[in-house]
């Protein structure tokens, strides 16, 4: 690997990206079978930091760090040593001095991952940063499309929803562009953020064109709260302009690969139909990313891509 | 500026700080009194009285008085004792919990952007009202281009309207966010390359007449904290003359003459002091600097305790030696 730190797609080189997918393969290989463990991570502590309410990334982490045999602390600290006035630097420092391998982080301020890895010891994670990346959902991402297209390259991929707050729509850019692929953002004006074209996106507010010829649509999950912000008027109205449908995939060409990073709120942004249908890996990108995570905590924690691929 | 707490928005806080003033004998600090109670922005601060103690303008720096009718009222009324009206331009609604500039290296980042509208549309409606009131209008710190358009056409139309801008407007962009450090966090944020450009321009053609330091020092552990909850501003006070030297007048920007008219007698004739003028008479307040000298700027560099500043690291010409109050040396070399 080329960074110590896994912070974000955007510094991440297209090599190492094609590392952690390859790696990925095998590990996806091994927690099909029956015996899921392997001691590659043996004596190494992995903390899973989360500043804020996350089930599913927390737990294909937790899953991921199990499987390669290393110890794994789990904080949710939303309230705790915040509260008592001790700065989150602090707390990282306190963890640190137990001898932590990796950091796995969760917070709600973009750039949090970034200060601290300039700070502590430890090799840091990123498990999502405010609005700013996501990296292992968007390198999940990126396998489930190598996975049910064969290849990245080439293919064109629509992220619908709201761009604007979307971590894992940033990570999804870098990370799709870096390997080939062809990117549209998509959903109502209000929710796309100023000069995303600039990062070699094409940007559209009409479903229907968006959608026209896409290989593949990531649908992002919509909070529920942005209607407050005048972001949008109703969630009928999000539903029935940027909501999709068995009828609306149609637009899409016809094998059209549908993911979601979770957690849906069907009959909002994907009707149940889609979300369960034969064009759906919604469910396998979940297992995809334990093997994701497996691959990246594996090369993190200092081993060799080839070790175990070759 | 009054935006202390409790805010200064009172006689007794002029007195204060005129007294404080006296008591240390190195400078002059003038109070700027509050243009509402409390700078809640909801009724007028006993603008009179504040002026009676010595405050030299009025303004709720830090916020902006949102309510048109207010800002209208105060120009009117501060205009019966011929004193400024200085706007923190900053609409509340559009720059809701927002801390980065809008735009491309806001989004890279993940940082919700404040637009240049919220700064623009608060600059509209102050000249605007200035032009029907006739009142003294000054524009605080301000970022964008199209703030200098309007400024412009402010001018052109006579209104009495005057602006600033600060050192980190005019040499630091949005580009310079993307390590998060906290240091370039201030408000207005740092802006796009062409609003620099645009800035620069400005006070080349004399459309900006101030350029003011918006010093703002804060304790480490205010900065060393995530983006979101880190305090806005850095210290300005030190680097101003350097960063006056290396960006304005060295490129040619600005002639060392005219650079000096904006920190000095530009600044005094907003305030109605009878400073900024070296004449037979007038006070012996005086600064001698070397613009060929270079200077480091590292932490021992700041006077004051705190050292939040984004320049930390640079060598910048412009060196100031020594400072002349009423004749006498209060800083520098003696000889």
């Amino acid at each position: 690997m080329a960074f110590r730190h896994l912070l974000g797609l955007q510094e991440l080189p297209k090599e190492d990206i094609q590392n952690i997918l390859k790696l990925a393969v095998t590990f996806k290989d091994l927690i099909l079978k029956p015996v899921k463990k392997v001691p590659t991570l043996k004596g190494k502590t992995v903390a899973n930091f989360f500043f804020e309410p996350s089930t599913r990334t927390k737990t294909s982490f937790e899953i991921a760090a199990k499987r390669l045999s290393a110890d794994v602390l789990n904080l949710s600290i939303s309230t705790s040593s915040v509260v008592k006035g001790e700065t989150l630097l602090d707390t990282l420092k306190t963890i640190e001095a137990m001898q932590v391998d990796i950091v796995v982080i969760r917070h709600s301020v973009s750039g949090v991952p970034f200060m601290l890895s300039q700070k502590i010891k430890s090799v840091v994670v990123n498990a999502g940063d405010g609005m700013h990346e996501h990296p292992t959902q968007g390198l999940l991402d990126l396998f489930t499309i190598m996975d049910k297209k064969g290849k990245i390259e080439g293919q064109t991929v629509a992220l619908v929803g709201d761009i604007a707050h979307s971590r894992v729509a940033r990570s999804n850019i870098f990370g799709l562009i870096k390997m080939g692929a062809k990117v549209r953002v998509v959903g109502p004006a209000t929710l796309i953020p100023r000069d995303v074209q600039k990062m070699g996106v094409e940007v559209f507010t009409d479903l229907e064109s968006g959608l026209k010829g896409v290989d593949v649509i990531n649908i992002l999950r919509m909070q529920l709260e942005r209607q407050k912000k005048y972001l949008f008027p109703t969630i009928r109205e999000y539903a029935m302009l940027f909501g999709v449908n068995s009828k609306k995939l149609k637009w899409a060409k016809p094998d059209c690969l549908v993911i979601h990073p979770g957690p849906m709120n069907r009959g909002i942004e994907v009707s149940p139909n889609v979300a369960d249908g034969p064009q759906s890996a919604i469910e396998e990108q979940v297992t995809n990313g334990v093997a994701v995570r497996m691959a990246v905590l594996y090369l993190m924690g200092g081993g060799k891509a080839n070790e175990v691929t070759d | 500026m009054p935006n202390t707490d409790p805010a200064l928005d009172n006689q007794a806080m002029v007195e204060f700080v005129n007294m404080k003033s006296k008591q240390v004998g190195l400078i002059d600090v003038k109070a700027i009194g509050a243009i509402t109670k409390g700078r809640l922005g909801q009724e007028l601060a006993p603008i009179g009285e504040l002026f009676k103690a010595g405050a030299v303008a009025i303004s709720d720096d830090g916020s902006t008085v949102m309510n048109a009718e207010i800002i209208r009222r105060a120009l009117q009324y501060s205009k019966m004792f011929n004193i400024t009206l200085i706007e923190h331009c900053e609409d509340v609604n559009l720059a809701s919990d927002a801390n980065a500039n809008e735009g491309y290296n806001a989004t890279v980042l993940g940082l919700k952007g404040i637009p240049a509208a919220a700064e623009e549309v608060i600059a509209a409606r102050d000249i605007i009202i200035a032009r029907e009131t006739g009142g003294r209008l000054h524009l605080a710190h301000l970022s964008t281009a199209g703030s200098v358009e309007l400024l412009k056409w402010g001018k052109k139309m006579g209104v009495n309207v005057t602006a600033e801008v600060t050192p980190h407007h005019f040499t630091l962009d949005d580009s310079c966010l993307k390590g998060y450090d906290t240091n370039f966090k201030m408000n207005p944020p740092l802006r796009s390359k062409e609003d620099v450009a645009a800035l620069k321009k400005a006070l080349k053609d004399g459309v900006i007449d101030v350029i003011a330091t918006d010093h703002a020092p804060h304790a480490e552990l205010d900065k060393d904290v995530e983006w979101n909850q880190a305090a806005y501003g850095i210290v300005g006070l030190e680097t101003a003359f350097p960063l006056i030297i290396n960006g304005l007048v060295k490129p040619g920007v600005l002639t060392i003459s005219q650079a000096i008219a904006k920190i000095t007698i530009n600044p005094a004739k907003i305030l109605n002091l009878d400073r900024g003028t070296l004449s037979e008479g007038a006070p012996a307040d005086i600064v001698i600097a070397d613009t060929e000298k270079m200077v480091d700027i590292n932490k021992e560099f700041f006077a004051g305790q705190s050292t939040n500043s984004p320049f930390i690291g640079m060598k910048l010409f412009g060196s100031v030696e020594t400072v002349m109050k009423n004749g006498r040396i209060i800083y520098g070399a003696k000889n």
